[in-house]
């Protein structure tokens, strides 16, 4: 089952230098398996490439039902150097939660997870 | 000295109550008065400084000596006087910025202006200000590397405007201890300025990890004032209550490290599980090492639980030994920027936009200006989230938002005279400009350095 993250997960996003680091929340205690499980490093990696510059790293929080995600290179600089309108990096927290996670139906199920609607066009590219 | 008189007790044993009134330098101003009005607390803590502020503050210094601290700060304390004189409650701050000395004369002069000199015992940190000494700690063998780049300091050394080192909770305790019941700081860590008055009341000691990490984990949930409280919260936004009437957020610690985080009663905003591990996630980095001039804290232990209406219990948390280097906050001029903006309208406002960023990228061309990036941004298209925002579906207006950055000002200036000539000489249907020919600024950088522990003393003056 696809499921979109903005469903199942809040976050919240910051900056350190020129990395951006978004801290994805279970929205219920029982859904962060399906988080740890299935929000992998390699889909978070895919997600955002050609958004950002650099590399990702994924850190594992089960005492808040979270997931720390920090990407590398995506402030253009960072800090004052950066020519970014989110210099910041405070709304890669929804860029993140974009994301459509495939969960196997019968976790979904048991998870009692939201949602079998079709999401198509949120991670789509531009047709420039 | 204790001011055990200070705090309270309750079934569950004694507490203090550290209330934040600042987030950063900019934050609101209504924010200190109505954490000393709303309900009774032992501590105010006010947070002034980001990465950068300390460069801000040195350029200020550098033309006025008598500046160089966050000028809200003195409006702040005015605001407070009352609770400070009369009823016992003591001031943390890291409003003293690069001048210290100078933001406790201000403030010395505030509560002589109101009559209550005797009463306002300033406690003023020192120490940190580590630009004076820089030549000499280069040629000492400390090459302030970058923690980012690993370029040693010595590549940017003419350019540097200001080195602070982060300190700890010590020398906060220092000038608690001596009395002082409005403490102004340079560049103390955020975290410090609220687990110093938990350790000072509770007598925890200095290798007490696990409270230290404690308290160093209350001051990360507060330290951004409201953004723990209901502000900026994403979880069910939409229901948080009367953030207009937002209650800004309060520790209540107690002796075994736990603690509550709460608001003063008939304030808006909420303090959830969710609203608070917002926070805790904010700018994290590996959670299992929160490094602090005190104790590193590992976010992977911490407990939340709803405890109430608009209070959360936090506990079981741990630390360990932190490491023999200080952090050191250093900003140098990285050259210049402007950015420039216009608006174009319905209908297909974005081809219009990108029309327009052509003409003007082909503009600098011919006029060989010399920049090392231009940065284009449609706003309302994809400014924020790039191509994940997916296709734009002739939006109703888009901002073309092109920013410049580089070393040669004259390139940059000249970049500001293109944005305005396209209203005229460019694509159709564009407004916006209004706000005149983009600034040029200076850009000042941050470089993050690590240094010895063992070079940096700090000095604690009590004023009376």
């Amino acid at each position: 089952m696809k499921v979109r993250l903005l469903d199942i997960a809040h976050a919240r996003s910051g900056d350190k230098g020129d990395t951006a680091n978004v801290g994805v929340i279970a929205r219920k205690p029982e859904w962060y398996p399906v988080l740890e499980r299935y929000l992998t490093l390699d889909a978070v990696r895919e997600h955002f490439r050609g958004v950002i510059a650099g590399d990702v790293e994924r850190y594992e929080l089960p005492n808040l039902g979270a997931l720390n995600f920090l990407l590398h290179g995506a402030l253009d600089g960072g800090g004052t150097l950066s020519l970014k309108t989110d210099a910041q990096g405070k709304v890669y927290s929804t860029a993140l939660l974009r994301m459509v996670i495939d969960v196997p139906d019968d976790e979904a199920r048991e998870a009692r997870l939201p949602g079998a609607k079709k999401w198509p066009s949120y991670t789509r590219s531009h047709r420039e | 000295m204790s001011s055990l008189s200070s705090a309270t007790t309750s079934p569950g044993g004694r507490v203090v109550r550290v209330a934040a009134g600042q987030g950063f330098w900019g934050d609101w101003l209504e924010a200190p008065r109505r954490q000393v009005e709303g309900g009774d607390v032992d501590y105010l803590m006010l947070d002034y400084l980001a990465e950068v502020t300390m460069s801000i503050l040195q350029k200020q210094k550098e033309r006025d000596p008598k500046m160089g601290y966050a000028r809200d700060f003195v409006g702040a304390i005015e605001s407070v006087l009352p609770a400070i004189a009369k009823r016992g409650v003591r001031v943390i701050a890291n409003a003293g910025g690069v001048n210290p000395p100078a933001c406790a004369a201000a403030i010395r002069e505030v509560a002589r202006k109101h009559g209550v000199s005797d009463a306002v015992r300033i406690g003023v940190v020192t120490g940190d200000d580590l630009l004076p000494r820089l030549d000499e700690l280069i040629a000492a063998g400390h090459p302030l590397a970058n923690m980012e780049t690993g370029e040693a300091l010595s590549t940017v050394r003419d350019r540097v405007l200001s080195a602070n080192a982060y300190i700890g909770s010590v020398p906060i305790i220092e000038a608690l201890a001596k009395g002082a019941n409005v403490v102004v700081t340079g560049r103390s860590t955020d975290t410090a300025l609220t687990m110093a008055p938990l350790r000072h009341e509770f007598g925890w000691k200095s290798d007490d990890w696990n409270r230290l990490a404690a308290g160093i984990i209350a001051g990360h949930i507060i330290e951004c004032g409201a953004q723990c409280s209901g502000g900026n919260c994403l979880y069910d936004w939409e229901t948080i209550p009367d953030l207009a009437n937002v209650g800004y957020p309060i520790v209540e610690g107690h002796e075994d490290g736990s603690f509550v985080i709460y608001k003063h009663p008939n304030t808006g905003g909420r303090i959830s599980v969710p609203s608070v591990t917002e926070q805790c996630v904010y700018e994290m980095g590996d959670p299992r090492s929160y490094i602090t001039p005190d104790v590193i804290a590992d976010f992977t232990s911490i407990h939340l639980e709803q405890a109430g209406d608009d209070r959360v219990r936090v506990f079981g948390i741990t630390g360990r030994p932190p490491t023999d280097k200080l952090k050191v906050s250093i900003a140098y001029r990285a050259g210049f920027k402007a950015v420039g903006t216009l608006v174009y309208a319905w209908p297909d406002a974005y081809q219009k936009a990108r029309l327009a960023d052509k003409v003007l990228r082909e503009r600098i061309a011919a006029l060989g200006l010399t920049l090392d990036t231009i940065l284009t941004e449609f706003v309302g298209v994809s400014a924020t989230h790039g191509r994940l925002a997916g296709p734009a579906n002739d939006p109703p207006e888009v901002q073309l938002r092109v920013g410049v950055r580089g070393t040669d000002k004259a390139s940059v200036e000249r970049f500001t005279r293109e944005i305005a000539p396209l209203v005229l000489n460019g694509p159709p249907t564009v407004t916006g400009f209004a706000g005149g020919r983009p600034k040029v600024e200076e850009i000042v950088a941050y470089w993050p350095a690590l240094i010895d522990k063992s070079v940096v003393t700090t000095t604690v003056e009590v004023l009376t």
